[in-house]
């Protein structure tokens, strides 16, 4: 095997391709040839670094140097300087928080942990004997010869590993049931339907490290039983769902997936599903209706999918993050990961903060770190100089809170952080004309199946379309509070139920912007166009 | 394989019959049927809706019921090109309004809308997971972020329509 004395990783996700990624790799590799190095460096494409503010970026190891926002023009200096002299070319050093550094899980408090990202931007995501090289398949192995079914399913339940796209279900407890359901077939389904706006960390996963994913589900189908798993990728994703094949591809040549794995008796495979756009889809019985060929509309529960799921069999569904969390659990033990964390959240939350940010990206931090420290410390606070105004936790189903939140822990105990999306306001943005986003997004992305969210969330629209055009008044608020409420109570699924809790959570924080909007006709940030009388458009 | 007069090919029977075969004949495969159909063909027309069922043993109202349910599956033609741009928060705070009406201005059509000459279709979805570049749209399968207006026309010329009268797209 060839001895490289350097390497370069070049950060090819889809945010950089669209960059020119591609073209600063075939810039590195000729120059470096130029000079006649190419035996000496090698050149690695990897999935995104999780820096997608500053992209194209690379990484020249030994050093570990990150370089940031890079061009086809700054890599002649680059070769000359770093690669022949030995001299870092400071002024392309990324000055953020280094992703590609690794820390340990003693000092973790306040700095980022990467636990299931730790691979992301340091392998190349198409090769397999890089993956086991990084201990890959290694939990697997342990898992399939040495553990029972039954010692796993324990062994993940004393992890206190929970649920990552915004439930928080404790894992382990979900495929106990399975485990114990009766059922000829059982199923593994991976929830890639990443949909909820400001989440972009599934994607990274299944771009830069896919086979984590993999190994989380063989190991949780040799826990349950099951002969069958699906990843479930939302369409949108072109390139996660050709890593992804591509990965299963050689899994399966390699014989980790198929019959009688690792000698084990346990017989699976796993096949991509392409989502064809549906919001809803990420509701797992939507999901489940859609992969049976129908409308994504969701199911009433109970019963609930652990022990009635695809087609009426036991089906495990489990969000990316999750899974991928699986077999750093099996190899570390169950102690280890839980002594990352909180009293109640355990192990590490995969962050996607975005909007208003220095640095948007994916950060991955032990629960319990604080609101400020995501965003002040590793997003690199607001740009352009403005100050913080307010962060919508987990997307437009989340709640909105203000500076006074920014000190509390992001955990289940304080302040909930949903699928990890952070989209981060300005002092500049109005908060009347975000939740009017939201509410239109959600009329947009309903099924239409049930009344309380079909019409209400229409309704909602409607509602802040008056007040952003003048023609509110004051009693408004309390008309739309009350039709949330209804909507929370009545909805059939998450999407309803859901859809009027960013708009409650904005009321007491904002009230100042919303009156101004109703009462005095104005919008303080001066963005909503506030043009019409109620007579106008108030039938 | 009957094609029509246009640069889009007018499905017949056994190619829709060979895809489901590909995929494979049960119910559950409906929506890789209808993504393979749309591949092929541009878009999902009645006709070829009507013999997915019949391939199936479902009913027509079934595969049409699916098919019109999903964003991204088209069940009318749609122009040679489509044009995605996200409005959802993230890219709703960076301004995708801006970058809609330059788009507008450059094509001369509103979001839902094709070109005369059949080149674009413009749509307005949802978040497409490109958060960390907002504003961002979608050309076919290419990625346009952190966007300016002033950005669009450039990416737009990539796209244009061929102007000779070769008739191949060149």
């Amino acid at each position: 095997m060839a001895f490289y004395r350097a390497h370069i990783l070049v950060d090819t996700g889809t945010a950089a391709v669209l960059k020119g990624a591609n073209a600063l790799r075939t810039a590195l590799v000729d120059e470096i040839k130029r000079k006649g190095l190419d035996k000496e460096i090698k050149v690695v494409e990897t999935g995104a670094l999780g820096l997608a503010g500053a992209v194209p970026a690379i990484v020249v190891y030994p050093e570990g140097v990150t370089y940031a926002n890079v061009t086809v023009d700054d890599v002649a200096e680059i070769v000359e300087e770093h690669l022949l002299k030995g001299r870092q070319v400071s002024r392309l050093v990324y000055k953020g928080d280094t992703p590609s550094v690794i820390k340990s899980a003693e000092n973790c408090r306040s700095a980022e942990m990467r636990v299931v990202l730790k691979n992301i931007g340091v392998i190349d995501p198409t090769s397999i004997d890089e993956y086991i090289a990084m201990g890959g398949y290694e939990a697997t192995a342990k898992a399939l010869t040495t553990m029972s079914p039954q010692e796993v399913i324990a062994e993940i339940k004393a992890s206190g590993l929970t649920g990552r796209g915004g439930a928080g279900f404790p894992t382990g407890l979900k495929w106990d049931f399975t485990a114990k359901a009766d059922g000829d077939q059982k199923y593994i389904i991976c929830n890639a339907d990443e949909g909820e706006p400001g989440n972009f960390k599934d994607r990274l996963i299944m771009e830069g490290d896919p086979h984590q994913i993999i190994e989380g589900m063989i190991i949780a189908a040799y826990a349950v039983g099951a002969q069958k798993g699906y990843i479930y990728i939302r369409g949108e994703y072109q390139q996660s769902v050709a890593n992804t094949e591509r990965a299963l591809d050689v899994a399966r040549e390699m014989g980790l997936l198929g019959s009688d794995i690792m000698g084990s008796g346990l017989s699976f495979d796993i096949e991509v599903f392409k989502g064809a756009g549906a919001y809803i889809c990420g509701e797992e019985t939507a999901l489940l209706a859609s992969l049976e060929g129908q409308r994504g509309e969701s199911r009433m529960k109970p019963p609930f999918p652990p022990t009635h799921g695809l087609f009426g069999m036991p089906t495990v569904i489990n969000n990316v993050e999750t899974l991928a969390n699986v077999p750093h659990i099996i190899v570390n033990g169950a102690d280890w990961y839980s002594n990352i964390g909180t009293q109640k959240s355990k192990g590490t939350k995969i962050f996607s903060p975005c909007g208003d940010v220095q640095y948007p990206g994916v950060y991955e931090v032990p629960f319990g770190s604080t609101l400020r420290e995501v965003i002040f410390g590793m997003a690199g606070g607001i740009k352009s100089g403005k100050k913080f105004k307010a962060v919508l936790m987990g997307g437009p189903s989340g709640v909105l809170v203000g500076e006074e939140a920014l000190d509390r822990s992001l955990c289940s105990e304080d302040l909930n952080p949903g699928a990890g999306a952070l989209i981060v306001l300005d002092e500049t943005k109005c908060v009347v004309d975000l939740i009017k986003n939201c509410a239109q997004f959600f009329a947009h992305e309903s099924c239409g199946q049930c009344t309380p969210c079909r019409e209400g969330t229409k309704r909602m629209v409607e509602f802040f379309n008056w007040w952003t055009a003048g023609a509110g008044s004051e009693q408004d608020l309390k008309l739309l509070d009350q039709l949330a409420t209804t909507m929370a109570l009545t909805s059939k699924c998450g999407l309803g139920q859901f859809a009027g809790v960013a708009f409650k959570s904005s009321i007491p924080l904002f009230e100042e912007e919303y009156l101004a909007h109703l009462v005095d006709k104005r919008c303080p940030a001066g963005i909503c166009e506030m043009d019409k009388v109620e007579e106008e458009v108030r039938v | 394989m009957k094609s029509c007069n246009s640069d889009c090919c007018v499905p017949c029977e056994a190619d829709i019959v060979a895809i489901v075969d590909k995929c494979g004949r049960t119910e559950c495969n409906l929506i890789p049927i209808l993504h393979e159909l749309q591949r092929s063909f541009g878009y999902i027309s009645d006709e070829a809706m009507e013999t997915v069922a019949a391939e199936l043993g479902i009913t027509v109202s079934q595969v049409h019921g699916t098919a019109t349910f999903y964003t991204l599956l088209y069940t009318r033609p749609q122009g040679k090109n489509i044009i995605k741009i996200c409005d959802s928060p993230p890219c709703h705070l960076q301004g995708s309004k801006a970058i809609q009406a330059a788009i507008t201005k450059a094509l001369g059509i509103e979001p839902g809308e094709t070109t005369l000459d059949g080149n674009f279709t413009f749509e307005v979805v949802s978040c497409m997971g490109l958060c960390g570049v907002a504003p961002a749209i979608m050309v076919n399968d290419d990625v346009y972020g952190n966007l300016t207006a002033e950005a669009i026309p450039e990416i737009l010329d990539k796209y244009a329509a061929c102007s000779c009268c070769c008739g191949e797209g060149c």
